[in-house]
């Protein structure tokens, strides 16, 4: 009976689990789907779900009309380097904290996420103008530096949280042994915090990659990543949707399938330290 | 080794020349719109017939693109050589001496071919600041088949009376066809060009001559009522989130008998390739009151140079190119008639071949010329601008003023309430920017 009970609640939670899967998913999919309709069909009042005409003339336009790669390697560059550089400095920020506490620690720490509060637009005159003195306009080292200091107050959070679970007992024990600290950093701390480092890698990159308002803001064309590709595709007069929806499908791709393969070490990492 | 080092030398100076001739490098800001993305597409001839000019475009929807522009010409940050801005950004920009005039457009290019009222809106003390690439005003779009089925007739010049009373007849809820289509999105250029172009026909205005706000006077009243109540009995359910693109899909799939929004649409429209109604599309004169003043506005996006670019010289004359007769020429000879920018030049609708394939071509044109910029009102105003006041802080006070004329229109608030918050905006506004005390 109680088996039966087992069965029968797990049948109901995964039902409900890919049916809310499934919810939070399509818009991603009707935007697949879309990218191959054609532009009356995108529209269409009933909307066609999987029997229209398919088509991939909206690929082959964007294509034609702008240079993908060109966008995509910028956005790799730019989303990669600031979390790179992120990490970098996040990480022994997060371990002195974590691990040296001082009464200042959390004001620190408050602050840092308090510049998060402030909406950028408001900087926006100042920065351009100390980027249009240092040369840094339409660069992508501009752009890794920009985005670097806006995720940076995040990527230390989430470090400072995931080495906090970390035993201190652990560090004293290296330390017994006569490990130095570049030593108890590398070979003790980051061992035990992959599943922490690789999760807010991943999240990091995808705040970087997805962010529009400084990319679009301080770049032109060289520098340019996939948020103007998409922003020279929605039009407030003219209805391209197709057109729209195949920009984005193009401008998310390489970053679903790095979420795709990785998705392990998020769930790890985002769980890390509630099982304990 | 001489020999080597001859070839050396021979080859960097070949370098050098080839680097010397492809020396200008011209970074364009567009919108997206089609136009647009046409003249994009023949950058080719142009640097063709300009070896020594190579072209860098940033292609922007219309409101990322403003902003962007807005920054770097503000502060002076140099990275645009050309600009494309409307008919609201000349005026302001030309005056705070952000824009460079255009003095050197050649001489077969025909100043006095624009069309008066679309020179006059990039034009500021007699100086042309900005070349118009395609200009475009507001009439009425209507389903013939429906008026034909109803037994109405559309007069050319149609009164708000007799569109209210079509759209009411016209309106079948249960078979999903609305009278009328509206903007009710809010924002200065979604909901508000169009109410500032009808108040304009119900004798309203923004300002009186002392740039006090007129929220308070019948005539908006009149405007906003006729508006709502309007929208409520014939208007497609959820109007107040409809802009241009939600309209043109319902127009697009039949559900909407007419639809007043901007003359471009027409295109779009009468195109079967878009469009489930293309062949059942008529065009009237936006409706007026009686008062002398039509619901339409005038916009033109043209090109400028801003007034820090390097290479004035290779910019203007990519302006001349691609807003002179040629490449009207070039446009239709690639992509047909129907396709060239429309509203900038009055031999376009001189022109037979045109004529042929834009059944909307005659309406354009008169629309365009039934908006002044200049007199946009019954009564007189101190600003230029005909569903805008030209003054910077227009862009604020009209987005405002739009998500309170949007929630009247959702129900959420009174007209009356509407017409308060919009007044006490305004004016808070306007004091604040010191045009009143």
């Amino acid at each position: 009976m109680a088996r039966m009970a087992t069965t029968q609640r797990v049948v109901v939670s995964t039902i409900g689990a890919w049916f809310f899967g499934f919810l939070i998913f399509f818009p991603i999919l009707w935007m697949v789907l879309a990218s191959f309709k054609t532009e009356l069909e995108a529209f269409a009042i009933p909307p066609s779900f999987l029997f229209f005409h398919w088509t991939t003339e909206n690929y082959a336009t964007v294509q034609e009309r702008s240079d993908y790669l060109h966008h995509a390697v910028n956005s790799i560059i730019i989303a990669g380097g600031s979390t790179l550089i992120a990490l970098l400095i996040a990480i022994p920020a997060a371990w002195s904290m974590a691990f040296s506490p001082t009464k200042r620690t959390k004001d620190i720490l408050l602050w840092m996420l308090s510049t998060k509060m402030m909406p950028p637009v408001g900087v926006l005159v100042p920065i351009y103008l100390i980027y249009k003195s240092f040369g840094l306009l339409d660069s992508r080292m501009g752009l890794v530096f920009i985005l670097c200091l806006g995720n940076l107050p995040i990527v230390i959070w989430m470090l400072f949280t995931y080495f906090k679970e970390i035993p201190r007992d652990i560090l004293e024990a290296a330390r017994m042994d006569g490990a130095t600290i570049g030593r108890e950093l590398v070979y003790v701390l980051t061992p035990m915090a992959i599943p922490g480092l690789a999760s807010t890698m991943l999240l990091n990159l995808i705040l970087a990659w997805n962010e529009a308002f400084w990319t679009l803001n301080l770049s032109t064309s060289s520098a340019a990543p996939l948020t103007v590709f998409i922003a020279s595709y929605s039009s407030p007069e003219g209805l391209f949707w197709a057109k729209l929806s195949a920009a984005s499908t193009l401008a998310i791709a390489p970053i679903l399938v790095l979420g795709w393969f990785s998705q392990k070490q998020l769930v790890r990492g985002l769980t890390f330290g509630a099982v304990k | 080794m001489k020999h080597v080092l001859g070839a050396v030398c021979g080859a960097s100076v070949l370098l050098l020349s080839i680097s010397a001739v492809a020396e200008t490098t011209l970074t364009i800001a567009t919108v997206n719109n089609g136009d647009m993305i046409r003249m994009q597409g023949l950058t080719s001839e142009f640097t063709a017939k300009n070896p020594d000019i190579t072209v860098k475009w940033v292609t922007l929807e219309e409101n990322v693109l403003r902003q962007r522009v807005t920054t770097d010409i503000a502060t002076k940050g140099g990275q645009f050589d050309v600009l494309t801005i409307g008919t609201y950004e000349v005026p302001i920009w030309a005056k705070k001496g952000w824009l460079v005039p255009l003095a050197n457009l050649g001489a077969d290019y025909d100043v006095a071919d624009l069309l008066p009222k679309i020179k006059d809106a990039v034009s500021v003390d007699g100086k042309l600041y900005a070349a118009p690439f395609y200009g475009e005003s507001s009439m009425v779009m209507y389903r013939t088949d429906l008026f034909e089925k109803a037994g109405l007739k559309m007069p050319e010049k149609p009164t708000w009376d007799f569109v209210i009373d079509a759209a009411k007849k016209l309106t079948d809820k249960s078979g999903g066809v609305y009278g009328i289509c509206l903007r009710g999105k809010a924002g200065w250029g979604e909901n508000m060009a169009f109410l500032s172009a009808m108040a304009n026909s119900y004798g309203a205005r923004w300002f009186d001559e002392k740039w006090q706000p007129q929220f308070n006077t019948p005539e908006w009243k009149a405007t906003l009522t006729t508006y709502v109540n309007l929208m409520k009995e014939a208007g497609p359910p959820g109007a107040s989130s409809n802009g241009f693109n939600e309209n043109l899909a319902l127009f697009n799939a039949g559900k909407c008998a007419m639809w007043i929004d901007a003359t471009v649409a027409a295109s779009f429209v009468t195109n079967p390739k878009d469009s489930k109604v293309a062949d059942k599309v008529g065009f009237a004169l936006a409706p007026n009151t009686g008062l002398g003043k039509n619901a339409n506005w005038l916009w033109a996006w043209s090109l400028a140079i801003p007034a820090g670019s390097k290479k004035a010289d290779a910019a203007e004359k990519f302006i001349a190119w691609a807003t002179g007769k040629d490449y009207t020429k070039l446009v239709a000879a690639k992509e047909g008639w129907a396709n060239v920018p429309p509203g900038t030049r009055t031999s376009l609708y001189q022109n037979p071949d045109y004529l042929k394939v834009a059944p909307f071509a005659k309406l354009t044109l008169a629309s365009i010329d039934a908006a002044d910029p200049n007199k946009p009102t019954v009564k007189p105003v101190p600003y230029v601008g005909v569903q805008y006041a030209a003054i910077p802080e227009f862009q604020g006070i009209g987005t405002q003023v739009g998500q309170q004329f949007s929630a009247a229109l959702a129900g959420s608030m009174t007209v009356d309430a509407a017409l308060t918050a919009a007044q006490s905006v305004t004016e808070r506004e306007m004091k604040r920017a010191g045009y009143i005390k």
